[in-house]
C-alpha cells in the first residue's frame, strides 16, 4: 500500500510550499548581492568600500548609538524626520495642485491650450539642473529641497490625471446622461472615479520621484536630511555612512510604496486588473 | 401632462427625419426621409443589415444625437437631448465599474435627491425583478456578460424611463443566454407595460419578441417593411406560423441586398 503512505505528504506540500516560496523568492536576489558585495570587498582587499557587516554596525550605531558615538551616532531619527517633512511636504503640494490642474487641462479646452505646451515645454528638463535656480529663489534651506521635491512629483501626477480625464470611456457620459445626470454631478459621479486608477498611478510615481530627489534637495546646504548625511558622508569618506544613508531611504521609500499600494488595492477594489 | 391627455399620442413620433454625417470632407447619408410612429406600450423591433441606420434612428430617439432635418417626438413633445424618460440599453453595458450591481440600478434615482431608504428600496426591488438580488453588491467585473445586460435594464427601468431603447442588446451574449434574457425581457415588458424599441439584426430574435417588425435598408437608410406580427404569446420558436414569418422577413432583407448587389 505505498500509495496511502505517500498521500499525507501530497496533501502537505501544496498548502505550505507557496506560502513558504512567497516569502523566500523575493530574497533571494539581495541576500546574493550581500554575498556578492562581501566576497567583492573581502577578494579586493579595497579600502574604499565597508563590508556589509560594518555597514549594518553604522546603522545600528546610526540608529541607536553606543558603537561608534561620534556626531552621527542616533542621529537617524532627526535626520529621517527632516527628510520625510520635506519629502511629503513637496509630494503633498505636489498632489494638491497637479490633481486638480490635471482635472482641469483634462476637462476644459481652453486651459488645455492655455497650459498644456507650457507643461509640455518644462517637462524634459531634468528637475535635477533646477538646482542652482531654486536655490535662489528659496535660499540655502529646506524650501528649495521642497521645491525640487515638488517638481519632481508634480510631473507624473498632473500628465496621469490629464491622461485619466481624457481617455473616460464616451460610453459612460451617454449613459450617465441618459441616467439624469450632467454638470457638475457629472464630473463628480462619472469623471472623477473613472479618473482614479490613472491619479493614483500618477500619485505612486510622483512619490517615487519625490524619494530620488530628497538627496538632491538636500544637496542644497541643509544641516539634517538624509541627503544631508550621504553627502557630509562623502565629504568626511565615510562610505559606511554613505551606505547607511542609501540603506534607509530604500527601506523608507519601499516602506511607503507598499502604503500607497494598499490604498491603491483598497480605492480599487471594484477594478483587480489595476491592482499592484 | 396628465396620463389621459397623452395617451392618444404616440410615444415615439418620427416624422421625414435625415440625418447626415461628414466623414473626412466626403458626405455620407445614413437616414432619408424616415417616418415612423411607436405606440406607448408596443414592442418595436428596427431590423436590418450593418450600415442601415437603425442605431443611427435609435441614438437620434435616445437623444445622443439630432437628425439633421425632421422631427421626432415623444408623446408630442420634441427630444432635444438624452433624458431619463428614454432609457438607453447598449450591447456594450455601459455600466459604471466602480459601482455596485445595486448602486448602478440606484444611478438614476441618486439624481433625484431622494432620502436614502426610498432609493435603497427602489434599488432592491429593481434588482430582484432582474434576479440580481444574490449579487446586489458584485461589481460588474465579477459578473458575466448576460448578469450585465440585467443590470443595464433594470438601471434604466428603475429610473422610470417610458421607453426603453436597446441598441442590439443581446448581440455579446452566447446563445442560451440570449435566450434567456429574451424570455426576461418579456416578462418585464408585460409587467411594466414599457414601450420598446430593440434593434437586432437576428430576424429569428425579432420575431420571438416584437409586436411589429420593421424592415430597414441601407444605401441611405430608409423603412423598406412595416410588419405587424399577429403572432399569440408566448411564441413557440418551431412552430409552422412563427417560421412562416421569419422566413417572409428574411425574404424582405435578403431580396434587397441581393438586388443591390446586382446593381
Amino acid at each position: 500500500m505505498d500509495t496511502t503512505a505517500e498521500l499525507p505528504i501530497k496533501m502537505v506540500k501544496p498548502d505550505i510550499w507557496p506560502y513558504i516560496k512567497s516569502w523566500i523568492t523575493p530574497l533571494i536576489v539581495p541576500l546574493l548581492l550581500l554575498l556578492g558585495w562581501h566576497a567583492g570587498v573581502k577578494v579586493s582587499g579595497t579600502q574604499l568600500i565597508p563590508l556589509p557587516k560594518e555597514v549594518g554596525l553604522m546603522l545600528y550605531d546610526f540608529a541607536f548609538g553606543g558603537i561608534y558615538d561620534d556626531a552621527f551616532s542616533e542621529t537617524l531619527p532627526l535626520h529621517l524626520w527632516s527628510s520625510v517633512t520635506r519629502v511629503y511636504g513637496g509630494f503633498f503640494s505636489a498632489a494638491l495642485v497637479g490633481i486638480p490642474l490635471g482635472l482641469l487641462i483634462g476637462r476644459i479646452k481652453l486651459i488645455r491650450d492655455l497650459l498644456d505646451p507650457t507643461l509640455q515645454l518644462l517637462r524634459p528638463v531634468p528637475v535635477t539642473a533646477w538646482l542652482p535656480l531654486s536655490m535662489i529663489f528659496f535660499g540655502i534651506g529646506p524650501n528649495a529641497a521642497i521645491f525640487l521635491v515638488f517638481l519632481g512629483a508634480f510631473y507624473p501626477i498632473v500628465f496621469n490625471t490629464i491622461f485619466g480625464v481624457k481617455s473616460v470611456d464616451n460610453r459612460l457620459f451617454e449613459a450617465a446622461l441618459m441616467l439624469g445626470c450632467s454638470g457638475s454631478s457629472l464630473f463628480r459621479q462619472v469623471v472623477l472615479p473613472a479618473a482614479i486608477p490613472s491619479i493614483l498611478n500618477g500619485l505612486r510615481l510622483g512619490h517615487g520621484f519625490a524619494w530620488i530627489l530628497i538627496v538632491v534637495g538636500e544637496m542644497t546646504g541643509v544641516p539634517e536630511g538624509l541627503g544631508a548625511v550621504i553627502m557630509d558622508g562623502r565629504m568626511l569618506s565615510r562610505t559606511d555612512l554613505v551606505i547607511a544613508g542609501m540603506t534607509v531611504i530604500g527601506i523608507v521609500g519601499y516602506a511607503t510604496d507598499r502604503m500607497l499600494v494598499a490604498l491603491n488595492n483598497r480605492l480599487l477594489k471594484w477594478s483587480p486588473q489595476h491592482h499592484v | 401632462m396628465s396620463d389621459s391627455e397623452r395617451r392618444p399620442l404616440p410615444a415615439i413620433d418620427i416624422k421625414g427625419v435625415s440625418k447626415v454625417y461628414s466623414v473626412g470632407g466626403q458626405t455620407v447619408q445614413a437616414l432619408r426621409e424616415v417616418n415612423l410612429t411607436i405606440k406607448k406600450g408596443e414592442f418595436a423591433c428596427l431590423i436590418g443589415a450593418s450600415g442601415c441606420g437603425k442605431s443611427t434612428l435609435l441614438r437620434i430617439m435616445a437623444g445622443f444625437e439630432t437628425a439633421s432635418s425632421g422631427v421626432v417626438n415623444m408623446y408630442g413633445k420634441p427630444i432635444v437631448g438624452p433624458s431619463p424618460e428614454r432609457g438607453m440599453v447598449f450591447q456594450d453595458y455601459g455600466l459604471f465599474p466602480w459601482l455596485t450591481v445595486k448602486e448602478n440600478i440606484g444611478f438614476g434615482q441618486r439624481q433625484r435627491n431622494l432620502p436614502k431608504a426610498k432609493l435603497n428600496e427602489i434599488s432592491a426591488y429593481y434588482t430582484d425583478m432582474v434576479g440580481l438580488t444574490k449579487f446586489a453588491d458584485y461589481y460588474p467585473g465579477q459578473l458575466s456578460g448576460g448578469m450585465k445586460q440585467r443590470v443595464a435594464i433594470a438601471r434604466v427601468l428603475a429610473n422610470d424611463c417610458e421607453v426603453l431603447l436597446m441598441d442590439e442588446p443581446f448581440g455579446a451574449l452566447d446563445a442560451l443566454t440570449r435566450e434567456k434574457l429574451q424570455q426576461d425581457l418579456l416578462e418585464i415588458w408585460a409587467r411594466t407595460k414599457v414601450t420598446v424599441v430593440f434593434v437586432t439584426h437576428a430576424v429569428e430574435e425579432a420575431v420571438m419578441l416584437s409586436d411589429r417588425v420593421v424592415v430597414m435598408t441601407a444605401g441611405p437608410g430608409r423603412i423598406e417593411e412595416d410588419i405587424k406580427l399577429a403572432l399569440a404569446r408566448p411564441r413557440d420558436i418551431t412552430a409552422i406560423e412563427f417560421n412562416q414569418v421569419r422566413r417572409d422577413i428574411t425574404q424582405y432583407l435578403s431580396s434587397h441586398v441581393s438586388s443591390k448587389v446586382a446593381a
